[in-house]
């Protein structure tokens, strides 16, 4: 379990339109073991999707840059493999499913050919082995094999994801990039994907990446966490940590921001204020402007990574390998 | 005293390709003054149709609908002008639910504009008041809505829906589109607006925490029927139809101390177009039986709480 | 402040545009054709029907940059002048094309149901007809001259323009903004104009500007086969119609104008394709 499968390493990316420099990841470091969940926690424009899309080289070529870092999977800098290289990577050895699944599957093909076809390209079998292989995937995610030959716009939303996470693991990926993958769908069927995803998992133990907003589908699914703000890792580790002592302001907002089911107060406390302008970062701590604890020292001193505990990083200056 | 909106059998029926799809069918519920009932439901369950239904932004098919004590089934040209001043709709997608080419100020100002009764320079201070009531500093006046985030659209969105002072407002999932720092700080913002003007709310959505925490009531709805409706406590403390269980127990709760026991439903949600008389949750349901076929009828488990299921006893050992 | 807004929209259209080295190019050709057109008397050598014996078909001079015709006019001259009836053609006939275009089409996109069913099944009748072979039929009844010309390729052209507005309300209609303004009591008049017609206009920009350059296209035609400006009023078309007899021994005469009309017509489409890059929001960064 504590073996190494990704690590990313000072990762640090950039947008850049005609106007501005979008700073949307800034000096990462990330690892993933074998076997583990890791849950990207953030807001929309954190940076969580712009990691993952890095992972597999899919930016973005025209605007986006990949300025720093390395990205290790198995030991290999994959920043440093060829395209014709990386293109072995992805799909087999990397998979990536998207938030909306619409987008994701060919509406003029069936959906088995479709998992056969992804099959074939990264071995080498015969078209009738592929096609038994796709009928596993699709009984293995629930769908009875008499549907292989439907048409994507005869699945309903739930179904396609489903058709998605086949086509994803058909090759028996080591990692999955997993990038909002029930945001699109309504709470019972976001439940069935979940279960499916963790059954999955433990039966295939793939390590993944799961990018979320959601702080229950992280407590439910997760081993460890990295919240992201600003482009930034705040706070990381196991998911104990962070829900039961997280330290980082940032994930406190969060947790407070949050209705919960069991209290009775009457108003909610969340995070004043909006996330910087990723064109134009704060060159202290990133979250200094909606920070209740935030001093002066804050503003100026680029906070660096405390560790609070075994494992548990915060990004803060106020936490001295301890509470705030 | 009369509730404020009163609601009955109220159907909304649309006719498609297949045959009548049957969005909102058979709901009734009243509403008292300076409350919210919280509507919630799954895509596709007619909660949406629901809301724009009461306000006559799509004609019901057949029911009743009163507001204050009177029927406004049917309103002529005159006083649906007058009801819209008093029920007003704030939208889900702050992206689309302001027009590109207004600006901040021309989209608060509209409403006066339209009932017509303000000077300029009083409808300019009027907009003033209106974006210091929601938030939004002065500064935005001029800004147009693709200069602004989420949370300031739905501000604005919240803003336009006050201009008239309305009584009654339909919340269409406001905060679904929104992160959660923000999420809270606009659930905030309609709850300070219920307390100081008294306002009464029908927040539609399908985020079951949040509606737990707004609401006084909640109706949970099932292809255009409600299938169970309770005080939002006693909804969650006492879930009795099976759908409403498997709803809330799907919700991802945020903490590792709760570990939650999942009632994963078969398959997906059937459809709404010309459905079977008996129970329309019956193929997913695990306790499903030969009764369930015959048409359901809302009983009254305890005082306010209804269920819709012939079997509910039976099921939570009644 | 509400100025500089609006202006900031112009202004985000031409950023996105520069990047289209072709199109900004087009544009310069446009603005310089219209400076053309309006400056003429300025420009000109000489008065556009100026008539010289003497130099019947001469060939160019220091006198006569270009030469001169068969009734010894300045060609220089009178393509100059020209630029006024070919771009007239093109700019009103578009004008009252896509007026009577944006309104069928906003009001059956808007309305939906019988309304929409009718009137798009007549525009389906009236496409049935080849718009040039319906432009020439409207201008010969109505009689030759410059002026229905330019009626006729407007009415001519009406069906594209409704079809693209049309199909631009329909997405619009479904916006959330609409709901809300049927909200606070906004007919159907004040929703259409100022909701609907404005955020659905975009795809028309290009449709228009590419227009300009088919109806002076078309327009040239019509004058070419003697239904549009009449003689002596000079206009590429016509110019190019009138140097029919003579195309063996000059033909410089015929190809000047149709040069010009070739360049107009470039312009506007490769105008058109810029706009249309630089309003996709797709393409945008």
């Amino acid at each position: 379990m504590d073996e190494k499968l990704l690590e990313i390493r000072n990762l640090a990316v950039e947008y850049h339109t005609d106007e501005a420099i979008v700073y949307a990841v800034n000096n990462i470091d990330l690892v993933v073991k074998k076997g583990e969940t890791i849950g990207l926690v953030g807001e929309t424009g954190a940076g969580k999707t712009t990691i993952a899309r890095s992972i597999l080289r899919i930016l973005p070529s025209v605007t986006a840059r990949i300025v720093s870092g390395e990205i290790l999977f198995n030991g290999e800098d994959l920043l440093k493999l060829s395209e014709r290289e990386m293109r072995k990577v992805r799909g087999s050895k990397i998979a990536m499913i998207f938030q909306d699944p619409m987008t994701a599957l060919n509406p003029i093909e069936t959906v088995g050919f479709q998992i056969a076809e992804a099959i074939q390209q990264h071995n080498k079998i015969s078209r009738a082995e592929a096609e038994r292989r796709a009928c596993d995937m699709l009984e293995l995610v629930g769908i009875p094999m008499e549907r292989y030959s439907e048409y994507p716009h005869q699945f309903s939303g739930g179904m396609k994801q489903r058709v998605v996470i086949a086509m994803a693991l058909s090759c028996n990926p080591e990692l999955l990039l997993a990038d909002e993958p029930t945001t699109a769908l309504d709470v019972t069927i976001q439940a069935q994907v979940l279960d499916l995803m963790q059954s999955l998992k433990e039966r295939l133990g793939t390590s993944v990446v799961l990018i979320t907003h959601d702080l229950g589908v992280v407590a439910n699914t997760c081993d460890s966490v990295a919240v992201v703000y600003a482009g930034e890792i705040v706070e990381y580790g196991t998911v104990e940590h962070i829900f039961d002592f997280a330290a980082h302001p940032y994930t406190l907002g969060l947790f407070g921001s949050l209705p919960k089911l069991d209290s009775k107060e009457r108003r909610l406390k969340p995070i004043k204020g909006l996330m910087p302008d990723p064109t134009d970062l704060p060159k202290g701590c990133r979250f200094y402007e909606r920070c209740p604890e935030a001093s002066k020292e804050c503003a100026e001193a680029v906070p660096a990574d405390v560790e609070v505990a075994p494992g548990h990083i915060v990004k803060c200056i106020k936490v001295k390998g301890g509470a705030v | 005293m009369t509730p404020l909106l009163e609601v009955r059998n109220l159907k909304k029926y649309f006719r498609v390709r297949a045959g009548l799809l049957h969005a909102v069918d058979d709901v009734s519920f009243t509403l008292d003054k300076g409350k919210t009932l919280g509507v919630v439901g799954e895509s596709g369950c007619g909660k949406t149709t629901l809301g724009r239904t009461v306000l006559h932004l799509t004609e019901p098919t057949d029911g009743q609908i009163f507001f204050e004590g009177k029927d406004i089934t049917s309103p002529t040209k005159n006083e649906l002008r007058r009801l819209r001043e008093d029920m007003q709709i704030i939208f889900q997608d702050p992206y689309s639910s302001l027009n590109p080419r207004m600006s901040v100020s021309e989209t608060i100002m509209e409403p006066l504009i339209l009932r017509g009764d303000m000077t300029k320079t009083e409808m300019f201070a009027e907009v003033r008041k209106l974006m210091d009531t929601v938030g939004i500093a002065s500064r935005f006046e001029n800004a147009y809505p693709h200069e602004l985030d989420g949370g300031r659209r739905q501000r604005i969105g919240i803003a336009r829906a006050l201009a008239l002072e309305p009584k009654f407002i339909v919340c269409d999932e406001p905060v679904s589109a929104l992160d959660v720092s923000i999420q809270a700080q606009i659930i905030n913002l309609m709850l300070d607006l219920q307390e100081e003007r008294g306002l009464t709310y029908l927040f539609i959505t399908h985020d079951l925490s949040v509606v737990k925490y707004i609401s006084d009531d909640i109706m949970v709805m099932y292809l255009g029927q409600v299938v169970e409706k309770a005080p939002a406590d006693e909804l969650f403390a006492n879930t009795l139809h099976p759908y409403s269980q498997a709803l809330l127990s799907a919700i991802p709760i945020p903490s590792i101390r709760h570990k939650q026991e999942r009632i994963l439903l078969r398959g997906e949600i059937t459809s709404p177009v010309n459905p079977e008389p008996g129970c329309r949750f019956m193929a997913r349901c695990q306790y499903a039986a030969e009764e369930c076929k015959q048409p359901q009828k809302l009983e009254e488990s305890s005082p306010g709480h209804y269920v819709l299921c012939c079997r509910y006893k039976e099921i939570n050992n009644l | 402040m509400k100025r500089q807004r609006k202006k900031s929209r112009l202004s985000e259209i031409w950023r996105q545009l520069k990047k289209n080295k072709l199109a900004v190019v087009a544009l310069f050709v446009l603005i310089l054709l219209v400076l053309v057109a309006i400056l003429a008397p300025l420009l000109a050598p000489y008065p556009y029907s100026q008539q010289n014996p003497k130099l019947s078909n001469a060939g160019p001079s220091a006198q006569h940059l270009l030469g001169n015709d068969k009734l010894g006019r300045d060609i220089l001259s009178r393509l100059i002048y020209g630029t006024r009836q070919s771009l007239a053609m093109g700019v009103v006939s578009v004008a009252i094309a896509a007026v009577i275009g944006i309104t069928i089409g906003a009001i059956a996109g808007y309305y939906g149901g019988w309304v929409d069913n009718l009137s798009m099944r007549l525009l389906d009748i009236y496409q049935a007809v080849p718009m040039f072979l319906l432009s020439v039929s409207l201008a010969a009844i109505m009689g030759p001259s410059l002026r229905n010309a330019i009626i006729a390729l407007g009415i001519g052209t009406v069906p594209g323009y409704a079809r693209i507005m049309r199909a631009s309300v329909l997405t619009v209609r479904e916006k959330e903004y609409i709901e809300a303004a049927k909200a606070i009591n906004a007919g159907d008049g004040r929703i259409i104009l100022k909701h609907v017609i404005p955020n659905a206009i975009g795809p028309m920009i290009v449709q228009i500007t590419m227009g300009v350059g088919s109806c002076i296209l078309a327009g040239s035609a019509l004058s070419f086969i003697g239904l549009g400006a009449q003689p002596p009023v000079p206009e590429w078309g016509a110019m190019i119609s009138e140097a029919r007899n003579v195309m063996r021994e000059h033909p410089t005469h015929a190809l000047y104008p149709g040069i010009c009309v070739m360049i107009s017509v470039l312009a506007c489409n490769l105008l058109g394709d810029g706009l249309r890059d630089a309003l996709d929001p797709r393409l945008k960064n």
